[in-house]
């Protein structure tokens, strides 16, 4: 069984799709922290609902959700990229 | 979490798995990375923790990494140098291999890069984040000599020269005249030395509040320009003067022994401290290597960031010509990872992952007033160039905004703990 899980491990590391979202996240890295676990007044991200993290970085790219930033960094991916990141973010420990 | 997977794609991975020489040529697979600044401090941190079995060494030659970044508030008085001082010890505790030497030489075709103490590294693949070299001489009597009476401070190296830029401020009478030169594009960090005059401003206000600051361009416009105006405006009022090139103000002689800052059209300014950013080029060894063309710095491919000259040696950060992208610590980080997905994807035969670079730069203009720049770019279709993605990014809104600028500052901070724990673990 611990054979299977790390083929399973190396085989999600190297198929391209999830290679694209973590490459995505770590654009949010630089201001969320490492592992998107906060810094100072930044919200942390780690840990929380996808579908909540996705609903407001598709609000911040319309404008509709105020921010001081998001909106501009937001509109620089794609929705499949907010779709990855998100799932991102929730998988990972708070 | 466990991922779906076709059964096609699990016996693919046994059979990979049951190829002996595939996985140890794979687990052997040697990344070495030369600097260990903002591109290849990130470069060895993120190797080891998304390719945990690449073998990766880093050659950077000071113990101590002191940033660029915040060198403005250590200038102005508000931070310490300590507190902008960062060591190897949590790269190690990922499992780099730390080397403190300069790398000598590169040998491309052999793939070996030679370390001044002797040593010789041979390497599957090269990440190259050597960042800037100063011209000297490319200002008229400007040389390392004059760098110690008109400090630079744009190479902090042991933070010598941040220190002594401060020092100075420190000894000058209120009244004296603070003068700066600064180079025309491209440079290292577009905003930053209009940061340094904001930071510099906020010093004299406080302490020297009859003196002023004397900023030669050699150019008409520059990043953030009407955001920093509005906070010069609001909060030094009087204090600055920036003499854009229009207005002959590009240095191109300097005389160290009187302190005299010289223009195109022969105008002689006198000041009492004098901060001189020279033009820059590629650091020494990606352009001894024969990495740089004749504008001295480093084409490469916009999807791998391998040098045009030398596939396999990939080049960060601000060595690099990064089309539309600026010269900053973020763009470092985040070409930085991307260069080392491509390397790993190599080593596997596989193609690169698609690119996406971004970059945010803060600036602080006043004690709870900072403003920013946002970046995001891509490969356009073709890979053959790197744009901006459309309507994404930009910068602050200008205007009366006492709390966006007081919460950008705070961001800024949160921005500097994030990206430093990203790079030194
Ligand atoms: C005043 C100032 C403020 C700034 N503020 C910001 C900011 O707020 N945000 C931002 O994003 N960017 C900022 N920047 C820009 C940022 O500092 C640079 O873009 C960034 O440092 C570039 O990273 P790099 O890896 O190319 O070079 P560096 O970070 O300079 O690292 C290069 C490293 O390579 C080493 N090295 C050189 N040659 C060799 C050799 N032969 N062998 C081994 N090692 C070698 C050097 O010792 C050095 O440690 C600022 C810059 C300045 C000057
Ligand atoms: C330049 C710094 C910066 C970057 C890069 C950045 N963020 Fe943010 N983020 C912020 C700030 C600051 C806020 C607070 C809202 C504001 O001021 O815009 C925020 C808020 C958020 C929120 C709302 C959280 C809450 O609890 O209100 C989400 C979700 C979010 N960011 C997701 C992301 C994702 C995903 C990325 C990467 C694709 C990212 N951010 C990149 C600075 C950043």
């Amino acid at each position: 069984m611990r054979f299977v899980a790390a083929l399973l491990a190396a085989f999600a590391m190297s198929a391209p799709a999830a290679a694209q979202a973590p490459l995505a996240a770590e654009g949010c890295y630089g201001c969320h922290g490492p592992g998107g676990t906060g810094a100072g007044g930044i919200p942390a991200l780690a840990g929380r609902d996808a579908a909540e993290l996705r609903a407001a970085m598709i609000a911040f790219r319309a404008n509709e959700r105020p921010g001081t930033i998001m909106g501009r960094v937001a509109r620089g991916y794609t929705e499949a990229e907010i779709a990855a990141v998100a799932d991102h973010f929730a998988r990972l420990p708070r | 979490m466990t991922p779906r997977l076709s059964r096609r794609a699990v016996l693919a991975g046994a059979a990979l798995l049951a190829a002996p020489s595939a996985v140890r040529a794979q687990s052997q697979a040697r990344l070495l990375v030369i600097g260990g600044g903002f591109g290849g401090a990130s470069a060895a941190g993120f190797a080891r923790r998304r390719f945990p079995w690449l073998d990766v060494t880093l050659v950077e030659p000071k113990a101590r990494f002191v940033t660029c970044p915040y060198g403005n508030l250590v200038i102005g008085g508000t931070k310490t140098l300590d507190a902008i001082t960062h060591g190897y010890d949590g790269l190690r505790a990922r499992g780099v291999r730390v080397v403190h030497d300069w790398a000598a030489g590169i040998d491309a075709a052999a793939r070996r890069v030679r370390l001044q103490g002797g040593e010789t590294l041979g390497y599957d693949r090269l990440i190259l984040s050597p960042g800037i070299a100063l011209r000297w001489g490319a200002l008229e009597g400007y040389d390392e000599a004059a760098a110690e009476v008109m400090p630079h401070a744009w190479v902090p190296g042991d933070g010598a020269q941040t220190l002594l830029l401060r020092r100075q401020l420190e000894a000058m009478p209120d009244g004296g005249v603070v003068g700066m030169a600064i180079p025309a594009n491209p440079f290292r960090c577009p905003p930053g030395p209009y940061e340094r005059i904001s930071m510099i401003a906020g010093y004299l206000k406080r302490h020297k509040p009859r003196s002023k600051i004397l900023a030669f361009d050699a150019k008409d416009a520059f990043s953030k320009q009407g955001l920093f105006q509005d906070g010069w405006n609001a909060l030094y009022p009087g204090l600055i003067e920036w003499v854009p090139a229009n207005r002959d103000g590009r240095i191109t002689r300097v005389d160290a022994r009187d302190r005299v800052l010289e223009s195109e059209f022969g105008e002689k300014h006198r000041v009492a401290v004098a901060n001189v950013i020279p033009p820059q080029s590629a650091a020494r060894i990606a352009i001894d290597a024969g990495l740089a063309d004749a504008s001295g710095w480093v084409p490469v491919n916009p999807v791998t960031f391998e040098s045009r000259a030398a596939p396999g040696i990939h080049v960060v950060g601000d060595a690099n010509i990064p089309g539309p992208m600026p010269k900053s610590g973020y763009i470092a980080n985040s070409t930085a990872k991307q260069a080392v997905a491509s390397a790993a994807a190599s080593l596997r035969g596989e193609a690169p992952p698609s690119a996406l670079y971004y970059n945010t730069c803060y600036s602080h203009v006043g004690d709870d007033y900072g403003i920013s720049i946002v970046g995001i770019f891509r490969p356009n279709a073709e890979g053959t160039a790197i744009v901006e993605v459309p309507g994404s990014g930009g910068v602050s809104p200008r205007g009366n905004l006492p709390e966006q600028r007081r919460l950008e500052a705070t961001y800024a901070d949160a921005w500097y703990d994030s990206i430093t724990r990203d790079m030194f673990g």
